[in-house]
């Protein structure tokens, strides 16, 4: 257990140090969501509308960016193979690996997103729902992105084959999402419904992918 | 005999060289009988006239779309756990191949759609979710042409294809969710049970056709990967020889 939360505040200095580049994702994350007014105009009705789809979409890249770095850096500096050959499950360490970028990344996107819901005009209560969704749906994409990194891992320049092939899998997280972020301010659908199945996928990819993750890392080690 | 055996790859190289003219033959002989029943025997619809012929190849190109993927995720758990040394050079041969009818099942579709409901494409549950199996596809040919090495590439594809398959029943699910929630079905669908013997005969036997040219493909694909690999090999015997 120790290892395990060592090797947490391990990765949570290396991600807040210089040259981590935690809050990139977040800078990313504030560009994208101020280029879509350029793109659709700044009409605020319908940037009210499309509001929670932009925070996720947004969100869905910059977690998609900043994961290349997941196991880049480990096996770059050889403490990949350390990490192999330890005695310390590597379903677990993936599992830690992943919650620890999560914080490091995926929590400034939640943190941020309820003042970038402010720049899509969206009412007090879609703001609520969306920051809710994204804190319950960013691990999910963690965790299944964790596979696409692993995979990649011993590939020069992986990060766009990462994204294409992790995307894929995000399209389930992604649509209960947003659903569930509009169906809190528009009627026929309950929010209850979308955000307990994403809550459910979350939990899915939470096993899903230390255990994939895990079995991609030992094979591209050998 | 138990599938252990055919792992010598000059077993299967031998096999498969007196199986493929056989299997050739009969392929070409359920396609002309297919063929012969889909424009001479078949009804035209009352309603959609001859353009309801497209679906003798459309549902062909659909079914195998699925059958292949199944195929690569049967290989792939072969490769993982038994690590059957040609499982992987038929997980590797099958992605092509699929894709290759995941896109024609989407190209009639859309040929079909258009005098049918008026567009292209429609972000219909169904046609969405062929189309994220087109983009998996993709992305596991890409991840197999990206790794040079055979037998990781081979392992790394082996693991994305099992997470797929575990994925794509939640995909399907949450596409027709997020379908229903926001274009309710206005698209004519034709219901499996309903279709007329007169025509669902034509379809099984081109069903069948289509599935014995995906082995005919198959087997050959794979021949030339068991052929290439041993040429990859010999090169670089050549290589080490030449220091």
């Amino acid at each position: 257990m120790s290892a395990l939360s060592s090797l947490f505040v391990r990765e949570m200095k290396l991600a807040t140090r210089v040259g981590g580049g935690a809050l990139m994702g977040a800078l990313f994350f504030l560009i994208v969501v101020t280029v879509v007014p350029f793109g659709v105009g700044p009409d605020l009705n319908l940037l009210a509308r499309i509001g929670p789809a932009i925070l996720w979409i947004g969100a869905l890249l910059a977690t998609l960016l900043s994961l290349d770095r997941l196991f880049q850096a480990d096996r770059d500096d050889g403490g990949l193979d350390l990490i192999l050959m330890g005695e310390t499950p590597l379903e677990l360490v993936v599992l830690v690996k992943c919650l620890a970028h999560w914080t490091a990344t995926g929590l400034p996107l939640v943190i941020a997103s309820p003042v970038l819901a402010i720049f899509m005009n969206m009412e007090p209560v879609a703001i609520g729902a969306t920051t809710l969704t994204l804190a319950v749906g960013t691990p999910a994409l963690t965790f299944v992105g964790a596979i696409g990194a692993a995979l990649t891992v011993s590939l020069r320049r992986g990060g766009l084959l990462l994204a294409i092939l992790v995307l894929p899998l995000t399209v389930p997280v992604m649509i209960f999402g947003v659903s569930a972020a509009t169906a809190a301010v528009q009627e026929p659908v309950p929010f209850a419904t979308p955000f307990s199945i994403l809550a459910a996928l979350g939990l899915f990819s939470m096993v899903l992918g230390p255990i994939a993750g895990a079995a991609a890392l030992r094979f591209a080690g050998d | 005999m138990r599938l252990i055996d055919y792992a010598n790859p000059t077993r299967f190289l031998g096999l498969s060289a007196t199986l493929l003219p056989w299997l050739a033959a009969v392929t070409a002989i359920t396609f002309a009988v297919g063929l012969y029943m889909v424009f001479f025997v078949a009804p035209a619809d009352y309603q959609q006239g001859e353009t309801v012929k497209i679906m003798y190849i459309h549902v062909p190109f659909a079914w195998l779309s699925m059958f292949c993927y199944m195929t690569m995720a049967a290989s792939a758990f072969g490769t993982l756990v038994w690590r059957h040394p040609l499982a992987d050079v038929s997980a590797k041969c099958a992605a092509p191949i699929g894709a290759a009818f995941t896109f024609l099942a989407l190209a009639t579709g859309s040929l079909w759609g258009k005098p049918m409901w008026g567009t292209w494409w429609v972000w219909d549950a169904r046609l969405t979710s062929v189309l994220v199996l087109f983009i998996m596809y993709l992305g596991l040919i890409a991840l197999q042409e990206t790794i040079e090495d055979p037998a990781r590439a081979a392992k790394a594809s082996a693991i994305l294809t099992l997470v797929g398959v575990v994925n794509i029943p939640i995909i399907k699910f949450s596409v027709d969710w997020w379908n229903t929630l926001h274009q309710p079905s206005s698209v004519f669908r034709m219901g499996g049970s309903t279709i007329a013997t007169s025509m669902l005969v034509p379809l099984l036997v081109m069903a069948v056709a289509f599935t014995l040219l995906f082995l005919v493909f198959h087997l050959m694909a794979m021949r030339n990967e068991i052929l290439r690999r041993r040429i990859r090999a010999m090169r670089m015997i050549e290589a080490a020889g030449a220091e």
